[in-house]
């Protein structure tokens, strides 16, 4: 069908994009990747190159070749597992909340409820929220232990303040990130679940079918697909939660993967090291998006 | 009978769905009250929910102190600017892939969401070296290139599948009738695709609106967007939740608006067409 002529001027209206998105991949990562085997620090002209391998001082900065001593030092060091452990901890407990919770309020608000509009509106409603305001205001406002509204409920039923941010602060920042990300999967689950067949549902009423194996029968499987596409997602963007940590100062103690980078390369100005963390960053991504490109690359085809 | 008890399970959702909603949208709500409050009333214990003296004050006081409109003003260049400068390259693209498909065209879409996958801080050292040797550090032009880069595959992917659903038919009975491509283009196509093309100019202007990471690794002053501009309230001192609320407001509500009319847009956009 399509002409010889249109199938070349398709390659050149395609061009341009392709050219774009791979120089923004290709470039940097192997920026990074090379940046990674030196040994290249921006404050400190390095003192250790001239000591460790004289001979391999090689430009004006003071960079050397340095293997993989990098990944050697990144790797072993305690804040990377650490890292590693709240980065898990924070992409899992979300993961958990907002397919749970919002499996739940999708069947909820795909009922006949009045106002069902307005109730989408204020439950989508969050994830607008940028995340650096989520982050300031359920730290002042809401989970201050002195004067914050949780703590006035919590003192007022008698349980006592809650210090979030000191004692507790993988908590709050879970709890920060989890309330932007539930109504997202509300909203995927309950587009997915007002395509369900009216028919069926109908059927099934007729049948006396009982609510919970409906539930299981019927209406999880139509959603295992919306489900996953949201765990994938959310995946991807939960690994690269930054803001809410940079913002609360919690990187200390609730630092992930991206706020450990960060703190390598922007704070302590150690290329090497960051770029090194930065590599281990987008393997750990790269495994995760592996199951998500083939979910995706199957729909489709169908 | 029947009616009875649906009419009471009704209700129990209702009741249960509006509970549910309200303490989901509380935080919002309450930053919106808090900016109308004075600092006193802002920091009251037990807290005052309508009656308190409404002010505007706030709002007067943050844009005075912290310069509000300079930072919602590069916060619009931002997101207008990548959103336009993606259009360009993406809508030939889209086109292209949605109308003349070669063997490899799958291929192509699904390396392009790949380089969406990255994780940014891969990116962060190289980005960051090169926007300072090349003085683009705290400048729009470089932000807008980083953030139209960061979206360009969900803009290319959303183009794709509205393309895909203009029939086909269409063009072949305008290319019989002699229509040249750059008339296909104009005359047909632009009129059925502009629907398409404005929901995802709304979601990319809700997307660069609010990315969050470049913004605040490559701005400090000039440049700086909205979330810049809030995280510079986040070392207090004293009395500061009246003003912190007028300042979240104010960033938040454009993209609020915005985000309500494009909650469809959304699902298809963020899921790559995988629901809709």
């Amino acid at each position: 069908m399509a002409t010889q002529q249109s199938r070349t001027l398709g390659r050149i209206a395609v061009a341009p994009s392709v050219i774009a998105l791979f120089l923004w991949m290709i470039v940097p990562l192997a920026m990074t990747i090379w940046f990674s085997l030196l040994r290249y620090n921006l404050l400190d002209p390095n003192p250790f190159c001239s000591i460790l391998s004289p001979g391999q001082l090689f430009d004006e900065a003071n960079r050397c070749l340095a293997g993989t001593t990098n990944y050697y030092y990144f790797l072993t060091d305690p804040a990377f597992f650490k890292a590693m452990t709240n980065s898990l901890l924070i992409v899992g407990s979300v993961l958990l909340i907002s397919v749970v919770g919002g499996t739940l309020f999708a069947l909820l608000l795909d009922q006949a409820i009045i106002g069902r509009n307005i109730v989408r509106l204020m439950v989508i409603a969050p994830f607008f929220v940028m995340p650096t305001v989520a982050a300031l205001v359920w730290q002042n406002m809401l989970m201050d232990p002195i004067i914050g509204f949780i703590s006035w409920i919590t003192k007022s039923l008698g349980m006592g303040a809650v210090d979030w941010f000191t004692y507790y602060p993988k908590t709050a920042v879970v709890i920060i990130v989890a309330w932007q990300w539930l109504p997202f999967a509300t909203l995927i689950l309950l587009t997915a679940l007002q395509s369900f067949d009216e028919e069926q549902k109908e059927a099934a009423q007729m049948d006396g079918t009982p609510p919970l194996s409906f539930f299981w029968y019927m209406i999880l499987p139509h959603l295992a697909r919306p489900i996953t596409v949201v765990v994938l997602i959310e995946t991807i963007f939960l690994l690269n939660v930054f803001a809410e940590i940079y913002v609360t100062g919690t990187g200390g103690r609730a630092g992930n993967l991206p706020y450990l980078v960060y703190q390598y390369g922007l704070l302590a100005n150690d290329i090497g090291g960051a770029s090194a963390g930065g590599i281990v960053a987008v393997v750990l991504a790269n495994i995760v998006a592996f199951f998500l490109m083939r979910m995706i690359g199957k729909n489709l085809e169908g | 009978m029947a009616r009875a008890v649906s009419s009471r399970r009704k209700w129990t959702f209702t009741i249960l769905a509006w509970a549910l909603a309200f303490l989901i949208f509380f935080p919002i709500l309450w930053t919106i009250l808090t900016s109308f409050k004075t600092e006193g009333d802002a920091a009251a214990i037990p807290p005052k929910f309508l009656f308190f003296d409404w002010t505007f004050e706030n709002y007067g006081i943050v844009q005075e102190r912290s310069n509000y409109f300079k930072f919602a003003m590069n916060s619009v260049i931002l997101a207008l600017g990548s959103t336009f400068f993606a259009l360009i390259i993406a809508i030939p693209s889209a086109w292209g892939m949605a109308f003349s498909p070669g063997k490899r065209t799958k291929d192509l879409l699904m390396w392009m969401l790949s380089t969406k996958m990255m994780p940014p801080v891969g990116a962060l050292i190289p980005i960051y070296l090169i926007f300072r040797d090349f003085g683009l550090l705290d400048t729009r032009g470089g932000l807008i290139a980083v953030l139209m880069l960061l979206n360009l595959p969900i803009i290319i992917w959303m183009l794709y599948t509205y393309f895909k659903e203009i029939p086909a038919e269409i063009l072949e009975a305008s290319r019989m009738d002699g229509a040249s491509v750059w008339k296909e283009l104009v005359y047909v196509l632009t009129p059925m695709a502009i629907p398409g093309i404005a929901s995802t100019i709304l979601l990319n202007v809700i997307l660069a609106w609010n990315e969050a990471f470049w913004t605040l690794a490559l701005t400090t002053k000039d440049a700086a967007p909205l979330p810049q501009f809030i995280a510079s309230y986040s070392s207090p001192e004293g009395l500061f939740w009246a003003k912190l609320s007028a300042a979240s407001t104010m960033a938040i509500a454009p993209i609020l608006v915005l985000g309500w009319f494009a909650q469809k847009q959304l699902v298809r956009g963020l899921t790559f067409g995988a629901v809709k």
